[in-house]
């Protein structure tokens, strides 16, 4: 039987450094694993700390806060849009390589 | 090609300067980030789904094996080994750091590039054909008013915050390869009945929430009074153009708005004003900048090649690359040599530091050091011997470039997408991974003939899905990927706007849809016909019928 959906919310936003994507976690601090996330029943809830992540102090560290609404039925934290799956594993393709030893073989064209 | 004079030097130096000071006070939490944001982008750095990317303009897709080394070297350097070639015939790196922006910025500029106007409500890089200077059927070398326009249009002052971004797009030949009617302006080279060069000017082109077929507001257009005439217009649209709705901002709203007849009136008023002043071009400046797109040293060739010949004849895989990748050259014995970027399966427009490599030195053995960026996200040769091309295809096998699909069903263009892109809606580039492996027999593919498939993952359009003979447009629908099909869309001297066929498709079930569109060609097509002239033929309704009688 499928678990019913229980949506939360949670912090998220893209790192200054290298515009990775973080998420707000447990430890108190801003972490690129989803499932450290710290969790909010909902988004009243998460109001102080976005907040605070807008902040001069927190643009130090990340841009683009928002809040977010994951599905953490199970225990284990999945996002609910498309979007948010793609930001939380990385782009669903492969990448090319700097080298040619790094590439996986390729049927030859022709 | 053009090199930088000091003037280009001093400027492209400053502006790295000032990048780099300007990221170390972001950095340093002297800028806020809606501070930092429009100075970055103007420097073509944007912030994406997973990192930044910085996107480097290649001016009118042309490429010195040198530069194409140092975006390789870029490339394993500061990014993750690959570079992303575009529909503007630029380069986007997917994965840079803020910090290490500006020391790319310097790398480039020491190979005269640059990231600027790639971004913001500028005069963008302006695109063109790819096989010019090289094109059998072309009147002049386009590049020449190209790099004209790069001069004046860069930092240009009254053009610096425009209503929206703008883009040019310039063509020398009768058979459109830059999809000129598709741009803001589009400069069609003409020649009057005196016999003298100019331009065809058309307004208010454009794809995006809104697509619309450019307009012609003067048939001839001499070459000396090009940058007052760009410039008359570009005034008409800075005054006129909505700045109060960003959707209704771009210079085709305007032109539908007013009226094409009212809007060329209003240019060519503006043009009486400014006609006759410094903008006019000098006809020594203008060969001042031919000299730099003069053609290189060909030699004296007969155009039959008994070596070729036989080749063609002894290698069917060598033939079949011939009849897709290879254009005919306005130089006897000499062939221009499309690379595609599309092997089957992989991400189109991608290429990997080895392979840009390959390339430069491909560029440096076989064609005069010079290579292309073509919008439909391919690189070109455009000088190569045609007793050469056996030995090229050979090396260009060697490092999987030689895919004999230029053309065809699989050489799509294809946005980044929701793999990479914040504005994208669906993936673009997983769905044309798809359709080429659907469709890797390249037998098939022959036997379809030349067929344009066009994927954005947004309405932006940046994958240009409105003139695609099959377009793939990604939307989402309640968090989920679906795809809404158009038809009949062409970017070439017959532009039109593709049909909307029917309810969108789902990321599972768009490829089947693909395949039933392209059964049904096949199966209504009567001889050479292509896939647009049976669509005009028989309608929507058998591709309709086909696709949605059975669900």
């Amino acid at each position: 039987m499928k678990e019913i959906e229980m949506t939360v919310q949670i912090l998220t936003a893209n790192r200054l450094g290298d515009g990775a994507v973080v998420y707000w976690s447990k430890t108190g601090s801003w972490a690129t694993q989803l499932a450290e996330s710290l969790v909010f029943a909902s988004a009243e809830d998460a109001a102080a700390l976005l907040a605070e992540a807008g902040t001069p102090r927190a643009a130090l560290e990340i841009v683009g806060p928002y809040l977010m609404t994951v599905d953490n039925s199970g225990g284990a934290i999945r996002p609910v849009e498309t979007r948010e799956r793609i930001r939380a594993n990385g782009p669903s393709v492969q990448f090319g390589s700097a080298d040619r030893t790094e590439s996986l073989p390729l049927s030859l064209a022709g | 090609m053009y090199r930088y004079d000091e003037f280009d030097h001093t400027l492209v130096n400053e502006r790295v300067h000032q990048f780099r000071d300007q990221v170390k006070r972001r950095l340093a939490g002297d800028l806020t980030e809606d501070q930092f944001k429009p100075l970055r982008l103007m420097n073509g750095l944007y912030l994406q789904l997973h990192a930044y990317m910085l996107r480097v303009a290649v001016p009118y897709g042309t490429l010195s094996s040198t530069q194409m080394r140092k975006l390789a070297y870029i490339a394993r350097r500061y990014d993750k080994g690959y570079g992303h070639f575009t529909t503007r015939q630029n380069i986007q790196f997917n994965w840079p750091k803020l910090e290490e922006t500006p020391d790319i910025l310097a790398e480039l500029a020491e190979v005269e590039m640059h990231a600027i106007q790639t971004s913001g409500n500028c005069i963008r890089n302006t695109t063109s054909d790819q096989f010019a200077g090289a094109a059998a059927d072309e009147i002049e070398d386009p590049r020449v008013y190209c790099e004209i326009i790069r001069q004046w249009s860069t930092l240009h002052p009254e053009f610096t915050f425009l209503p929206r971004k703008f883009k040019i797009a310039v063509t020398g030949a009768d058979r459109d390869r830059a999809a000129v009617r598709v741009h803001d302006i589009g400069l069609q080279m003409r020649r009057n009945d005196a016999g003298e060069v100019g331009f065809e000017v058309i307004v208010g082109g454009g794809l995006g929430r809104t697509p619309v077929i450019g307009q012609t507001i003067r048939e001839f257009l001499p070459k000396q009074h090009l940058l007052s005439y760009l410039e008359a217009i570009l005034r008409v649209y800075n005054q006129l153009g909505r700045r109060d709705n960003l959707y209704k901002a771009r210079i085709k709203i305007l032109v539908r708005s007013e009226g094409v007849e009212n809007f060329a009136r209003l240019v060519e008023e503006e043009w009486a004003h400014i006609k006759d002043s410094a903008l006019q071009l000098p006809e020594d400046e203008i060969h001042r900048i031919e000299t730099y797109f003069a053609p290189p040293s060909y030699e004296r060739l007969e155009d039959t090649v008994r070596a070729f010949e036989v080749k063609r004849f002894e290698d069917r895989d060598f033939a079949s690359w011939v009849r897709t990748n290879v254009t005919a050259h306005k130089e006897p014995g000499y062939a221009v040599a499309t690379i595609s970027l599309k092997p089957t399966g992989k991400p189109p427009g991608d290429a990997s530091a080895w392979q840009m490599d390959a390339v430069a030195d491909l560029a440096d053995d076989y064609s005069f050091s010079e290579i292309r960026v073509t919008h439909e996200q391919n690189l070109v040769l455009p000088n190569v011997k045609k007793a050469d091309l056996y030995a090229l295809w050979q090396a260009l096998r060697d490092v999987e470039l030689a895919t004999p699909n230029a053309g065809l069903l699989s050489d799509m263009i294809a946005c980044p997408g929701l793999d990479y892109c914040n504005l994208a809606n669906a993936r673009s580039i997983p769905v044309a991974q798809r359709i080429s492996e659907r469709f890797a027999d390249m037998g098939r593919q022959q036997d379809i003939g030349n067929l344009k498939i066009k994927i954005s993952g947004c309405i932006n359009a940046c994958g240009h899905h409105h003139v695609g003979h099959i377009g793939l447009l990604g939307v989402d629908k309640k968090g989920e990927e679906f795809y809404q099909i158009t038809l009949g869309g062409s970017a070439d001297e017959n532009t039109s706007i593709g049909k909307i066929v029917g309810p969108a498709f789902s990321y599972d079930d768009v490829v089947d849809a693909v395949e039933d569109i392209v059964d049904t060609y096949l199966q209504y097509r009567t001889d050479g016909e292509e896939f647009n002239d049976t669509f005009r033929r028989v309608g929507l309704a058998p591709f309709k019928e086909k696709l949605y009688a059975a669900h």
